[in-house]
């Protein structure tokens, strides 16, 4: 595959939650081995905007491209199958099962034989491929010493990585990652910016933070959202100078 | 000291039919988070369509798995054209928790009413696989018979059955995180329709084998497995409604305290007395004897 092939193209996305439009015309692309960040202000509309592309609020109008071709925009289930996988802000994972069992949910749609034919019992082959899989993901993340330890013992900043395995090991070509960095310490957010480098190496990043650090320091390009709309789009350095961003991010005030 | 002994077993016996009923109401609560009335109507049907096998076959081992698959098809019938519409129509504010509810109250009275057009409401037998003549030791029977063996035996199995499935396979998985979390689940990839109906499956085929287990012990007619319904809330709620663990020890629980009650004080106090224990739970665990996080919720 070129380096340059666009994985996903949205064109002219508008989400509305009664009569307030959420997203207005928001058109973004992401190519292979690329990190692209969505910033703005709380409110924006950068979570929205994944939701919508994960199926989880209706889409009042846009366009969804994905490997150049065509695509109605997905329902929640359809994702990974699509080759994109998500984490949630605040992490999503269920408190009761262990590491392991959490990352193997991520890894259902590489059981063939599928559900009912697990009810039968017949699938002790793919339960043994899932769990491999899920150590893989594990490792990828450095979490696999923890495999076995239940979600809800472990400290917040292990579970951040435990998600982003969850995600990964459906194997994506496009990585959803929401804020990730949120509620972690300095130390944390360094070691998650060399994951998060990491792992760009296999897929292609979408990124919604908070932390400017870590978006200044892994994305390759930026799309500033406020109140729904694109304000301004590029590399890291032109976005930082674009007066409307300032405008944005710090009032009216601090550009004139 | 035999007498003790004759009762706990005959308590384990009934316990066993509870259990199963709890686990039937454990594993649709534990799917779609509803309390399922209609439990008792489907495990009735289920169970007349074993009585057809059998009085057409005579052959009680064939009207097992036909009324235990025929309870499983009801059960995803149920989910798929009642509690998954219902859910999408109402899918927020008190009506969300409650209009499920109500419903399968409806659907209990709406098979009860087309068992008793189909098969009239007198009081039918339904063929003992094995016999209800206690076990002889020397010169003592004791009020075990194989029957009971053969319900308590049943019971283990599938309690096995199902805690292998949820402890161990990738759909176990599917069940738990789909009960915790519908859209994180769906996110993951998990296909959560898919997984709560066969959760109803399962649940309607642990009523149906409560039905036909039940039913040879005693008689068939339209509301024969009324009362049972009313054990197995209990018993799910001594056990804490969440996990299947519980489900077992509460009928145990139950089953074993009626026979004691039944035995030492009187027969005619049974039904009080399961409400005794429900309102003794509650009032002092409310979260079930073996509920909140010590027991996993298996």
């Amino acid at each position: 595959m070129d380096n340059r092939s666009t994985l996903l193209s949205i064109d002219s996305l508008s989400v509305s939650f009664g009569g307030l439009k959420a997203l207005a015309n928001v058109s973004l692309d992401l190519h292979a081995g690329e990190v692209v960040g969505l910033i703005g202000p709380n409110g924006a509309g950068k979570t929205t905007f994944f939701n919508a592309l994960s199926g989880l609020v209706s889409v009042a109008s846009g366009s969804l491209r994905l490997y150049d071709q065509d695509q109605k925009w997905p329902q929640p289930h359809d994702l990974v199958d699509l080759g994109i996988a998500r984490t949630l802000q605040g992490v999503g994972l269920f408190p009761d099962l262990t590491v392991l069992e959490n990352v193997m949910l991520g890894a259902t749609k590489f059981s063939e034989g599928g559900l009912i034919r697990a009810a039968l019992g017949l699938e002790g082959r793919t339960e043994r491929k899932l769990q491999t899989l899920a150590m893989n993901a594990l490792e990828r993340v450095y979490a696999a010493g923890i495999a076995h330890q239940r979600v809800d013992s472990l400290p917040y900043p292990v579970t951040k990585r435990v998600a982003i395995a969850r995600a990964l090991v459906s194997e994506p070509k496009i990585l959803l990652l929401d804020e990730p960095a949120g509620g972690l310490g300095i130390q944390d957010i360094d070691w998650m910016n060399g994951l998060i480098r990491n792992l760009a190496q296999n897929c292609a990043i979408l990124l919604v933070e908070h932390h400017m650090d870590v978006v200044m320091s892994v994305c390759h390009r930026l799309y500033v959202l406020n109140f729904g709309e694109v304000i301004a789009s590029g590399d890291a350095k032109s976005v930082r100078e674009n007066p409307d961003v300032v405008a944005a991010y710090l009032g009216t005030q601090a550009v004139h | 000291m035999s007498r003790i002994i004759n009762t706990l077993l005959i308590g384990i016996s009934g316990g066993s039919i509870y259990s199963l009923m709890s686990l039937a109401l454990v594993l649709v609560w534990r799917s779609t988070r509803v309390v399922n009335f209609a439990q008792a109507g489907q495990a009735i049907l289920s169970t007349y369509i074993g009585y057809v096998v059998v009085t057409h076959t005579d052959n009680y081992w064939l009207a097992f798995p036909v009324a235990l698959l025929s309870g499983a098809l009801i059960g995803a019938l149920v989910d798929i054209f009642l509690i998954r519409i219902l859910a999408r129509r109402a899918n927020s504010g008190p009506v969300a928790a409650i209009a499920p509810v109500i419903a399968t109250l409806g659907l209990l009275g709406l098979i009860r009413a087309i068992v008793g057009m189909i098969w009239g409401g007198d009081l039918r037998r339904f063929k003992l696989p094995v016999t209800n003549h206690g076990f002889t030791f020397g010169h003592t029977t004791i009020p075990f018979a194989p029957i009971n063996l053969l319900i308590v035996v049943t019971t283990v199995i599938v309690m096995l059955i199902f805690s292998v499935i949820f402890q161990r396979t990738n759909l176990g998985l599917a069940l738990r995180a789909s009960a915790f979390s519908p859209e994180i689940a769906r996110l993951a990839g998990v296909r959560v329709d898919l997984t709560r109906t066969i959760g109803w499956a399962f649940a309607g085929a642990a009523g149906a084998i409560a039905g036909v287990l039940v039913t040879p012990t005693n008689y068939l007619s339209p509301n024969s497995l009324d009362l049972l319904l009313v054990s197995g809330f209990v018993a799910a709620v001594i056990g804490g409604l969440e996990s299947l663990i519980g489900a077992a020890l509460g009928g145990l629980v139950l089953g074993i305290s009626l026979a004691f009650v039944l035995e030492y004080i009187s027969s005619s106090l049974a039904f009080p007395v399961a409400f005794v224990v429900l309102m003794a739970v509650l009032l002092i665990k409310p979260a079930g004897l073996f509920g909140g996080k010590r027991v996993r919720s298996a």
